[in-house]
């Protein structure tokens, strides 16, 4: 079947504008001043942080954390989408895939960041213990790697296929490239029954595999003691958070490459309205778990839970606190409930709260609970009864998120954000049915 | 005919797995059966020997079955590192009656430990649960626990359990992911954010004990501390070794600290040596935060009938500092 040149032209990655280099240059320059920040850290050691022995994780852990949550959007708009029948997904998983793709790698790097000996990373496949949640991490984490490239990968062959095609005249090197990353893709029957049955395994197999990512990674933190992390709701708290995050930084990218791209005949206001219908699902998911976590245990006032609670509620992290509560999650609540807040503009601006808001909660359930250990923080300097991040570990954080900002681009820049032959499919099965009727 | 070349290839591979597979069991099943048969086909020399069972009896067997009993001699007594000191178990106990923030604990223990963080292993808090009770000084070292929360989060098995009760950290190993610090409900971990800085005299000491063969092992846990890795309070297994008591019992001038072997049911602080059970029964003793299940080795005696005022102890009391720098 031919698939139409204007469709191919549409949907072909597309060079850098003026904006796009600038863009992608400052990402590498990030990128470039945090690795130069990791390097002195390594160098002089983690005094460089701002972390102690009672706030003895800081952003690293909480952007890690971050990352993990957001790399969940593959598995619950690709996967879930797929096997609700939800037909509207096409134009935006493959976003969300390459989106999943950045963050879990981006989560696999943040991770060692935190280590006070990276040089002893083997020890953990040396010695390691199959009783400890890290462990369970060191494997999962590789896992969701595998998996999130491979839900990329597979339903592009036959893109990369056309795209080789496309560029054979203008450009035969990256021709050439495509040619040997579709795997010789002819779209034969064969082909494609093979490449459907794999992409169904892999779509099933996200959705165990994200959420175990996501629960592994809340028992980091509900295997301790501490108050506000010794919790039995913890797992389901981070998968409905994680699913938050995901679709929230979908829809800022998605926005972002429509606009980009030109892509607004392919992404349309129908499109925003599925999606802010989406995000107000989970939002209202993770509110719920928000107060089992939040309001619940002042019932019981067990001393440490308040303790813990009223630092929140009204003490040093209270800003945050509130700003997260409100502006991360009730405002999108009450604004994408009505249809005239699901424009694509509006929601644009309501995702990128949301993330801020999702990026800082992750620091909200990781620094005040270190802070308030079971015995009195006595006998060591004054600075260390509060965290802040250090200039090394902004600077270092930042790069991370920019790293995984490059991964995106670079990824958006070469291959088609918006499967080329699914579309080709999807359109001519709406012509055969109006020919049809 | 493609397809039935494949098929056959297919066919044939799985057979000859599944052959090997069975033939492998079944060698190792013939093995055994032949291993066994071998034994009794062992002749009978005729021979009788008498010999006494346990209880006392004598009977009668034939001198092919008597087989000499190998000894694993030393077992029990030999050395391990992560073992520990066969058929101890130490304890503290902590006598709170008695403590009066004099520090001297704290003291010796960054001395002798030459602990050059800003977080002392050994610290003295001010307590004071409520404002109806008592105020009173609480000293704490590891708790040395028997489900310690540390050992079962450690990725990597750095710090360990042993049998004679002692938790420690091999600093060679140890990742640095403080994830047993987040674990430890008693704050008790630090860390070396930084490359540890000893004073010249430290520094000459340390190399002495680097020297000797008998200091240079976990023995002598995170000696000398490692940067990026966690370190606590050992219960000084170094002075164990010499028949001594740990740095902080001795240099008590109130006898705070005592010191055993549950075994032994003793503890003692230098001067007086108490049977342990009683004594944590005549006075109550009782272990910090026992609900969360973690069985610390360290017992506490409530801060009854105290012979000193609490307000004594203010004199030396910091809030912010538990480590000087400047006494090396």
């Amino acid at each position: 079947m031919e698939i139409s040149k204007k469709l191919v032209n549409d949907l072909a990655p597309q060079k850098f504008g003026k904006v796009g280099v600038i863009w992608t240059t400052s990402l590498i320059i990030l990128s470039i001043a945090g690795i130069i920040a990791y390097i002195d850290q390594v160098r002089k050691g983690q005094i460089v942080t701002n972390m102690n022995d009672y706030a003895l994780w800081g952003i690293y852990i909480s952007n890690f954390v971050f990352f993990v949550a957001t790399s969940f959007v593959g598995a619950v708009t690709v996967a879930v989408l797929r096997l609700t029948k939800n037909a509207w997904r096409t134009p935006i998983v493959r976003i969300a895939e390459i989106i999943s793709v950045a963050a879990i790698i981006m989560a696999g790097i943040t991770i060692m960041i935190d280590m006070g000996r990276p040089d002893r990373l083997l020890n953990l496949f040396i010695y390691g213990r199959m009783q400890s949640p890290i462990i369970w991490d060191v494997i999962i984490i590789p896992t969701s790697i595998a998996v999130c490239l491979l839900l990329l990968y597979f339903p592009l062959l036959p893109d990369l296929a056309i795209l080789k095609n496309y560029f054979s005249e203008t450009k035969p090197k990256l021709s050439k490239w495509y040619g040997k990353l579709s795997m010789n893709w002819t779209g034969s029957e064969k082909q494609k029954s093979i490449q459907l049955k794999s992409i169904h395994i892999v779509a099933l197999l996200t959705i165990p595999v994200g959420f175990m990512l996501q629960t592994v990674d809340a028992w980091l933190f509900s295997t301790l003691f501490r108050v506000g992390w010794d919790s039995t709701n913890l797992g389901a708290y981070f998968i409905s958070g994680a699913a938050v995050a995901g679709i929230s930084a979908l829809i800022a990218v998605i926005y972002i490459v429509r606009r980009a791209n030109h892509l607004e005949e392919y992404i349309t206001e129908f499109h925003f309205d599925k999606l802010g219908k989406f995000l107000v699902l989970v939002c209202l998911i993770y509110l719920y778990f928000n107060i089992n976590e939040y309001v619940i245990p002042e019932f019981t006032s067990k001393k440490e839970e308040v303790t813990h609670l009223n630092h929140l509620y009204s003490g040093q992290f209270a800003p945050l606190f509130w700003f997260v509560n409100i502006g991360g999650l009730i405002i999108p609540i009450i604004v994408l409930l009505f249809k005239k807040g699901r424009k694509p503009l509006t929601m644009f601006f309501i995702a990128l709260l949301v993330v801020v808001g999702s990026w800082w909660k992750r620091f909200l359930i990781v620094t005040p609970t270190l802070l308030h250990p079971f015995l009195p923080v006595q006998g060591v300097p004054e600075s260390w009864h509060h965290y802040f991040p250090s200039f090394h570990e902004w600077i270092i954080t930042i790069a991370t998120l920019a790293m995984a900002l490059l991964i995106i681009t670079v990824l958006v820049r070469y291959i088609p954000v918006i499967p080329i032959q699914r579309t080709a499919d999807e359109q001519s099965l709406i012509e055969t049915e109006k020919v049809k009727s | 005919m493609e397809d039935n070349t494949k098929n056959s290839r297919r066919k044939f591979l799985d057979k000859g797995l599944k052959i090997g597979i069975a033939t492998a069991i079944g060698s190792i099943g013939l093995s055994k059966i032949t291993g066994k048969l071998n034994a009794k086909n062992e002749k009978v020399s005729g021979e009788k020997m008498e010999l006494m069972t346990t209880d006392g009896t004598i009977i009668e067997v034939d001198s092919s079955e008597v087989i000499e009993v190998t000894h694993h001699h030393d077992d029990d007594k030999k050395y391990n590192l992560r073992e520990g000191i066969p058929n101890r178990k130490f304890v503290m106990v902590i006598d709170l009656a008695k403590c009066k923030n004099a520090l001297k604990c704290q003291q010796a223990c960054n001395k002798h430990h030459y602990i050059t963080g800003e977080h002392a292993w050994l610290k003295v808090y001010k307590m004071q649960e409520e404002e109806d009770t008592a105020p009173y000084w609480m000293p704490t070292t590891c708790m040395h626990c028997d489900h310690p929360a540390c050992v079962t989060v450690c990725p990597v098995d750095a710090t360990f359990k042993r049998r004679d009760g002692l938790v420690l950290i091999d600093n060679d190993r140890c990742i640095g992911c403080r994830f047993c610090m987040a674990a430890c409900p008693y704050s008790t971990r630090v860390f070396n954010w930084k490359e540890p800085e000893y004073g010249e005299e430290a520094e000459i000491m340390l190399n002495m004990h680097h020297a000797d063969e008998k200091y240079n092992s976990i023995e002598y846990t995170g000696m000398p501390s490692k940067i990026g890795t966690v370190d606590k309070c050992d219960f000084c297994p170094h002075m164990i070794h010499q028949n001594e008591l740990p740095h902080c019992v001795t240099a008590c001038p109130n006898g705070v600290f005592y010191f055993g072997d549950k075994y032994e049911d003793t503890v003692t602080n230098g001067a007086e040596t108490l049977r342990l059970s009683k004594l944590l029964e005549e006075k109550s003793g009782y272990r910090l935060m026992e609900g969360l299940g973690t069985k610390p080795s360290v017992f506490y005696l409530p801060p009854v009938d105290r012979l000193v005022d609490f307000k004594e102890g203010l004199n030396f009391y910091t809030d912010f500092n538990s480590v000087n720098k400047t006494e090396y």
